[in-house]
């Protein structure tokens, strides 16, 4: 009977709001603490149970996948942020595809080149390649330089919760204080999941780092396939 | 509510046709946040007609990575397979990501004012 519950949409939506809920209590009670941000919680907590209860993976995400759907119309939806902070950005249109551009080319040449430096197999290394793009944008091309796409997507995840949980900790730490610097840093590394921490902290930052989604996505599609002729 | 999500969906519709059919590396909702934010500008669609949906998605956003993140369990074996080079690449490259974007735009910024 447990496993014919669990492999219901009911199951998997509920459980997502239900720990997400409980992880934004945990997360206000805690002050802020960045460790506990509620995103990274409520994925560590929803894999143990699954491990735990012996769940398969593919019973949550007959519900999963439903919550997973609206991460589309929130990402047209970033266009409303940007649009409201319209003139600030485009005054600062030089600065920020500077940033972008000088991120997506670090992104690239760091992650792959670490990677290799400690060892990592071709497959991991060029995996490695996209992590701060969006997981569209990042799948399509690793499939072009031949990386493993699921491994990428893991990344690409992982990524984005490193965003999230330390992002404008870190900026503030090393001298990264404009509310537009922060949104365009974290956005470029850590694409939807820290614009989602940006969007709690301040509108312009918010608005900045989904600018970021968007053009890192452009920028690294276009310097990937590049970079890998050169080097590959 | 329901008017700003009509619309909404509508666009990521769009932006995912122009998507398929230009075979274009960007994907359909980023497309889509592209042409309405086009349609803003041009006066096409107005701001209030979605301000309560956009304002409802963006201030849930990070729920919707939630099953995305809980995916990352049946990788675990392929992660775990080269752990070391995968977990210090991704958190140092990270951190120098955000240290040389934040860093530009920053320096660029002031050097205007």
């Amino acid at each position: 009977m447990f496993e014919t519950l669990t492999a219901e949409p009911l199951f998997g939506i509920g459980l997502t709001l239900f720990i997400f809920v409980l992880a934004q209590r945990v997360y206000l009670k805690s002050r802020s603490h960045p460790l506990l941000t509620p995103v990274a919680v409520t994925i560590v907590a929803i894999i143990a149970i699954l491990l735990i209860f012996d769940i398969p993976y593919q019973s949550y995400q007959k519900g999963g996948r439903y919550i997973l759907f609206l991460l589309g119309p929130s990402v047209v939806a970033l266009a409303v942020p940007l649009y409201r902070k319209r003139s600030e950005i485009y005054t600062k249109r030089g600065p920020i595809l500077a940033g972008v551009t000088a991120g997506a080319l670090v992104s690239i040449v760091s992650a792959s080149g670490l990677a290799w430096l400690l060892g990592g197999s071709r497959e991991v290394v060029l995996s490695m390649a996209p992590k701060s793009v969006t997981t569209p944008i990042a799948i399509a091309l690793v499939e072009k330089i031949g990386g493993i796409p699921e491994l990428t997507a893991a990344i690409v995840v992982l990524t984005g919760c490193i965003g999230a949980i330390c992002g404008p900790e870190f900026c503030r730490l090393i001298g990264i204080t404009s509310p537009s610097a922060t949104g365009l840093a974290v956005g470029t590394a850590s694409h939807g999941i820290g614009t989602a921490r940006m969007l709690e902290v301040d509108l312009l930052a918010g608005a900045v780092s989904g600018l970021a989604i968007g053009l890192n996505g452009l920028v690294t599609a276009c310097l990937l396939p590049l970079l890998f002729i050169l080097f590959g | 509510m329901v008017r700003g999500m009509a619309l909404l969906l509508l666009l990521q519709f769009l932006g995912e046709l122009f998507s398929t059919w230009l075979a274009l590396p960007v994907p359909g909702n980023v497309l889509g946040m592209g042409l309405l934010l086009a349609a803003l500008l041009i006066g096409w669609v107005k701001i209030e007609w979605l301000e309560e949906a956009a304002d409802l998605l963006l201030s849930n956003m990070a729920l919707f990575f939630v099953p995305a993140g809980v995916g990352v369990m049946v990788y675990a074996d392929l992660i775990s397979r080269e752990w070391l080079p995968i977990s210090v690449a991704l958190v140092l490259s990270t951190f120098f990501v955000m240290a040389v974007t934040g860093w530009v735009e920053q320096l660029l910024s002031r050097r205007r004012e």
